[in-house]
């Protein structure tokens, strides 16, 4: 039997490995999914659902589902693409998001994922939650202000650094990351060189006294928007070709 | 403009090209004489609250938000505040050199626009020209190429801004100890090809200043002016310099009340006494006391306090400057703007100056030392001397933070300046346009900023009070 699986986004031909996810073949192919709680090196946490795709007509989430052969994938829909755009605002106006003075500007996730789908303001209404910080480890800082609840760290704390020093606490419009069960982060085992603290996508988690020693030109997504560097790979490879 | 009649109150709401927003109020009575004039500031802002809390790193970054007209200096003064939080003051040449480069881009940019845009028109078209001609418009139709100059040299400094900070509004340039890149050879060529052009131009401004005073000096010696004390920093070998040195302060007659006074101890000599009735704080030397410690800032001071400019051309200008004087400090408030003008050659001749240093090209760009949980950090700004203090906890948390900004200093000069034009200008008259006009002249010579000037926090007392013409009180109605 064989090992490779075939199947179409937006009826682009793609040819994936069995267990491959959507989002993993279509990464493979040069297929950008809009993402925010997905990355490579965490297991999937589904709870962004900007990668939701159209899966012979059904939403679905494309880090969870594997692929399967002759499936109808639909990504750059019209419909797909409001409700990505809907999603990323929701998250800016949940959160206290300033970008103007948060060090991540222009290495961020959220930020630049605005910027891909020309979000220059959100429609809704604006919820200024009061979110607390913590600043009481002395080379972390976490800013609840920025958090967008994707769960990355609380992943990479359990799965990769094998620690569980984030967690998700409370429900709702109440939920938020908590540490060690309501501890300070000085209380904790986290270190500095943890993968949790390296897998924040927006300025929540940050390595202390980092600030602005990037200059402005020379961050991730300066000059190129996110998702870039994956549909280079399928331009590379149609000139290959 | 409106003016109610019969009652004898004029209230100029908004006063036209400054940099903020401001009322002046004027109290007449049943004669036309001025009784009261005020200017008020009706902005809010609250940055020395919401800072509280957040990472002394983003000082730099945060705080200059609170003004797009000159958010440079804040971004400086904060750094150099943090600077000393990292025991980072000590500043490698590279760091010191882009960072006073940006400064002195500012500073051109500032002057280039403040001259060219909001000024030019009362002194090319006379003060109670017709507002139709008299803007910025009509200085583009009567003399496009000055018009243009002011344009492309605000652009200059700008582009040397963005060179230096990253961005030409709110730029990431100057990081605790530091700066977070240098120049590249291709940046630097860039710029002196045309900073010749630029000095050329910013010497033709100046002499539009300086004949201008000259012409009008009869009128002008006394438009808006009076005696007063001056603040600015100075070198340590008493010249001008606008990012760094020591406090000093003169009277009226040139004696110094502050020399060499180290900005770390400024609350040891600077005070501020807050008014009801505007949003702005009114600062006074503390040895001096409230009454009659005011001072001005800016260029006019600035010019007062040195005793050289390190630059020949400026240096030159400065001497012909302060013949004004006679011998003493120069108080007349229209020469702000002939002082400005040889600000703007000097920030050009530093500009050219640091173009040509090769540590703009170097690579060691931060210096790091013993961490302090208190931070001052002073710079003259544009408008004048802009005081920046933190602290911050053993969590990297600003816990307090206080700004002194240059057009609070300039608080009561400013009011004395309507006051002394009202009574000069409007007394008895008919009141037009034109005259009203004048009270904008001697606020504009100052060039607010009225952004970042704000401090009251909390909910404002407001107190309303309905005077007869003998200034009588009939109705008073207050909110706590």
């Amino acid at each position: 039997m064989s090992d490779t699986i075939t199947f179409t986004v937006d009826g682009v031909e793609v040819t994936g490995r069995k267990g491959q996810t959507i989002i993993q073949a279509a990464d493979d192919a040069g297929i950008y999914i809009p993402r925010l709680c997905w990355t490579k090196k965490l297991k999937p946490g589904a709870s962004c659902r900007l990668c939701t795709v159209l899966v012979n007509n059904r939403p679905t989430a494309s880090c969870t589902q594997p692929i399967g052969e002759g499936m109808v994938v639909l990504n750059e829909t019209e419909q797909l693409i409001t409700y990505r755009k809907n999603l990323v605002e929701m998250l800016f106006v949940e959160g206290n998001h300033f970008c103007m003075f948060c060090e991540k500007s222009g290495n961020c996730e959220l930020q630049a994922m605005a910027y891909r789908f020309g979000i220059a303001a959100p429609k809704f209404p604006y919820m200024f939650p009061k979110r607390e910080l913590d600043a009481s480890h002395p080379d972390i800082f976490l800013d609840r202000n920025r958090c967008i609840l994707c769960g990355r760290c609380v992943r990479a704390s359990r799965d990769l650094d094998g620690k569980g020093v984030f967690q998700f606490v409370g429900r709702g419009n109440h939920k938020k990351i908590g540490v060690n069960a309501e501890a300070r982060l000085a209380d904790t085992n986290v270190d500095v060189s943890d993968d949790a603290v390296g897998s924040c996508p927006v300025g929540a988690i940050l390595k202390k006294r980092v600030g602005f020693a990037v200059p402005v030109g020379q961050r991730l997504y300066d000059h190129q928007p996110i998702g870039s560097d994956t549909e280079a790979k399928a331009r590379r490879s149609a000139r290959g070709k | 403009m409106k003016s109610t009649n019969g009652g004898k109150l004029i209230v100029l709401e908004p006063v036209t090209r400054i940099e903020g927003h401001a009322k002046v109020t004027l109290f007449l009575n049943d004669e036309g004489c001025v009784k009261q004039a005020r200017m008020h500031v009706i902005e809010f802002r609250g940055f020395e609250r919401f800072v509280q809390g957040r990472p002394y790193w983003e000082m730099p970054v945060l705080v200059q938000r609170l003004c797009g007209i000159c958010p440079v200096s804040h971004h400086l003064a904060a750094a150099k505040a943090v600077d000393r939080i990292v025991g980072g003051e000590n500043l490698t040449p590279t760091a010191e050199k882009m960072r006073r480069l940006m400064h002195y881009g500012q500073m051109f940019q500032s002057h280039a626009l403040h001259f060219f845009h909001l000024v030019s028109p009362d002194l090319l078209f006379g003060f109670d020209a017709d507002p139709a001609i008299r803007n910025v418009i009509g200085v583009a139709k009567k003399y496009p190429d000055l018009a243009v100059q002011g344009v492309m040299m605000r652009k200059y400094g700008q582009e040397i801004i963005k060179a230096t900070a990253g961005k030409k509004i709110h730029g990431t340039g100057a990081i605790p100890g530091g700066i977070n890149k240098n120049l590249s050879v291709e940046e630097r060529d860039v710029f002196l090809r045309d900073i010749d052009k630029m000095l050329d131009w910013a010497q033709s401004a100046l002499k539009i200043a300086k004949d201008y005073t000259a012409e009008n000096l009869d009128r002008l010696a006394s438009f808006g002016s009076f005696p007063s004390n001056h603040l600015s920093l100075v070198r340590e070998d008493g010249a001008l310099d606008l990012y760094h040195g020591n406090l000093r302060a003169i009277d009226a007659e040139g004696n110094k009340i502050l020399d060499q006074v180290d900005y770390a101890n400024y609350l040891d000599f600077i005070a501020e006494e807050v008014r009801p009735w505007s949003y702005m704080k009114f600062p006074f030397i503390k040895s001096v006391g409230p009454e009659d410690g005011w001072y001005r800032v800016g260029p006019l001071a600035r010019l007062n306090n040195c005793d050289f400019i390190d630059t020949p051309i400026a240096e030159k200008e400065r001497k012909e400057f302060v013949k004004l004087g006679n011998g003493k400090p120069i108080n007349v408030t229209m020469a702000y703007h002939w002082a400005r003008m040889v600000e703007l050659v000097h920030a050009a001749e530093k500009i050219k100056e640091l173009l040509n240093d090769p540590d703009l090209q170097g690579d060691d760009l931060v210096a790091k030392g013993k961490r302090r949980r208190e931070g001052i950090g002073l710079i003259e700004a544009p408008r004048g001397t802009l005081f920046h203090h933190y602290k911050v906890d053993e969590n990297d948390q600003v816990v307090m933070a206080n700004l002194i900004v240059s057009t609070t200093h300039n608080n009561e000069p400013m009011n004395r300046a309507v006051q002394k034009v009202a009574e000069e200008y409007l007394d008895g008259k008919e009141i037009t346009e034109g005259l009203l006009n004048h009270i904008e002249v001697a606020i504009r010579a100052y060039d607010p900023c009225l952004s970042c000037a704000t401090h009251a926090l909390g909910r404002m007392p407001l107190l309303v009070e309905l005077m007869d013409a003998e200034g009588n009180i009939i109705n008073r109605k207050t909110r706590d």
